[in-house]
């Protein structure tokens, strides 16, 4: 069985965001980038299921501009055997990369395609549901947990209040969560060794996939900013703030 | 111009979270038709009946909609969708599920939780986790949005019901199955949901001190989380992370302890309504983002705190 895995390529999560002055967007430029860090928990589990002799091939798959082609080696060197890279320079949304994906997925017919739940950049949650539209499979969105048991697979979802969980028939399409698992670190030598695994590179043209925007971001701005506030001496002063100036307890 | 908007329920009762997100549909233009399912629900069907805005109320009487499987809703709701032109969920992980599978097979783009309608195709949502601030315009013919619940103030409940209307479920797939469901057995309040949520950081030392936490929660009626750090740390579940790579909440207070604040927290928390800080290190970067900072030993404090309350 072939896994396919998208890895999207954003702004690092421990760096601090900066809207631009013009409010066009946020500022990417000279800002360290990372592999999103629901990918990464999607690559750990793919290789983790190789390793149990579940799987024999993970693919990874990014879209984007020409650096993206660096998130790819990043999964490479974690384990996974071969890149895809859809090239484009465009601001590409969730509906045209659950497309682009949908027709990788018919030449490459993968057994599971596992994405994470939403990237850190745009927070959208979208793509793994509509992939999974889009190619008629069963979802299992915000997965803790995933046990394949020959043509089915088991995902334990994170749901409001607790956990369900689901059997779908596979083909399928799994979106992490956090609790999954923890993704493991590149070792030197798989670094080294992942500069020799191939990457496919493609554009959006190959798959017929017309990625033209159809949501026009007006502007982009920072939230407000939080005045600090007062300090308090101790609980009881703090206690009593709360109830008759704050009035929330 | 019509909306289809998605309610949920649970334990007997219209869910708060939908509650709130269907008052988003008073800013868009014409009637409000409900969808709302599952087997022997009739009180909560005349109690969403009343919720004022709404035209017209669908409910789908059948046990397999008891626990929602996306593929099936997507299915029931694509069944109904020729003439709507808006479809509406709040962000809950149910509509986070279906909503985009939905957006996909009637081939538009999803605009998610948004936080305000500024007109019938612009809306404004947050990214980034909140660090920024997005006004987006759509140009798909239907819109498929959903809606972050704190942003908006619960619908009121008329005094009389809407018409209702039953529906069949007609051509569901048969590629997924319910299992089983395992609701975390507290009596407290869920995260993100929660009007007060008090969180604990690598201040705490260990897992067993969140006991302390436990106390205090327990006299407010609030949520138990915590900060990545002690997350990582091993002291409590992922589940209990706020923050960026965790749950972003937006309560009516924010009590955090022993938590010094690093952006990946305060990305998940900022938007509270009124934060309170507790630490020993006064140089903690919390205290800038807190109204009502506290400095000291969470350990003398917190049991204190619990007295006082």
């Amino acid at each position: 069985m072939k896994i396919l895995v998208p890895v999207k390529r954003v702004i690092d999560p421990y760096v601090n965001i900066r809207v631009k002055s013009d409010e066009t967007g946020v500022e990417t430029e000279n800002v360290k980038m990372s592999m999103n860090p629901f990918c990464e928990i999607a690559v750990e589990e793919a290789i983790r299921l190789k390793e149990a002799g579940k799987a024999e091939e993970i693919i990874a798959v990014s879209i984007g501009n020409q650096s993206c082609q660096e998130t790819i080696r990043t999964a490479l060197a974690m384990g996974a055997d071969r890149g895809i890279h859809v090239l484009t320079e465009k601001k590409i949304e969730p509906i045209s990369i659950a497309k682009i994906l949908s027709k990788i997925c018919e030449q490459e017919s993968p057994g599971l395609v596992i994405s994470g739940k939403q990237a850190i950049d745009g927070d959208n949650n979208q793509t793994g549901q509509m992939l999974a539209a889009l190619t008629d499979m069963p979802q299992g969105t915000f997965a803790s947990k995933i046990e394949i048991d020959s043509d089915k697979v088991k995902v334990t979802r994170e749901i409001d209040g607790g956990l369900q969980t689901v059997s779908l028939n596979m083909p399928a399409i799994i979106t992490t969560d956090l609790r999954l698992n923890e993704p493991r670190y590149a070792s030197l030598p798989n670094i080294m060794k992942a500069k020799k695994k191939p990457i496919d590179q493609k554009s959006p043209e190959d798959y017929g996939i017309d990625v033209t925007p159809r949501v026009n971001v007006l502007k982009v701005i920072e939230p407000p900013k939080r005045e600090a506030g007062i300090k308090v001496e101790n609980i009881s002063e703090l206690v009593e703030k709360l109830k008759n100036e704050a009035g929330v307890i | 111009m019509t909306t289809l908007f998605f309610i949920e329920h649970a334990n007997g009762q219209v869910s708060d979270q939908s509650l709130k997100a269907i008052s988003a549909t008073s800013q868009i233009d014409g009637d409000v038709h409900g969808l709302i399912v599952g087997s022997d629900i009739d009180s909560v069907i005349a109690e969403a009946s009343k919720i004022e805005g709404l035209n017209k109320l669908m409910h789908v009487d059948d046990d397999s909609f008891n626990n929602i499987l996306a593929e099936n809703l997507t299915q029931l709701i694509l069944n109904i969708s020729g003439d709507y032109e808006y479809f509406l969920a709040a962000a809950t992980t149910t509509g986070k599920n279906v909503m985009p599978r939905l957006a996909a097979k009637l081939d538009v783009s999803q605009i998610s939780e948004i936080i305000a309608i500024e007109g019938p195709d612009t809306f404004i949502r947050t990214i980034y986790a909140g660090n920024a601030i997005a006004t987006v315009q759509t140009s798909d013919p239907k819109k498929v949005l959903t809606v972050r619940p704190t942003a908006f103030k619960s619908a009121v409940m008329g005094s009389s019901g809407c018409e209702i209307t039953k529906i069949n479920a007609e051509n569901m797939p048969s590629i997924s199955e319910f299992i089983g469901e395992e609701l975390t057995k507290s009596d407290r309040p869920e995260l993100t949901s929660a009007k007060t949520i008090i969180s604990g950081g690598r201040g705490m030392q260990n897992g067993e001190n969140f006991e302390l936490l436990d106390k205090v929660a327990e006299k407010l009626g609030a949520a138990v989380g915590a900060s990545r750090a002690a997350v990582d740390a091993g002291f409590v579940p992922n589940d209990y992370q706020v923050g960026q790579t965790g749950k972003v909440v937006a309560p009516e207070l924010y009590i955090a302890v022993g938590i010094s604040g690093a952006i990946q927290h305060l990305a998940g928390m900022k938007d509270s309504k009124v934060i309170v800080a507790i630490n020993k290190d006064e140089e903690a970067p919390i205290f800038d983002v807190a109204d009502y900072g506290l400095v000291a030993d969470l350990f003398q404090v917190l049991p204190e705190l619990e007295q006082a309350l």
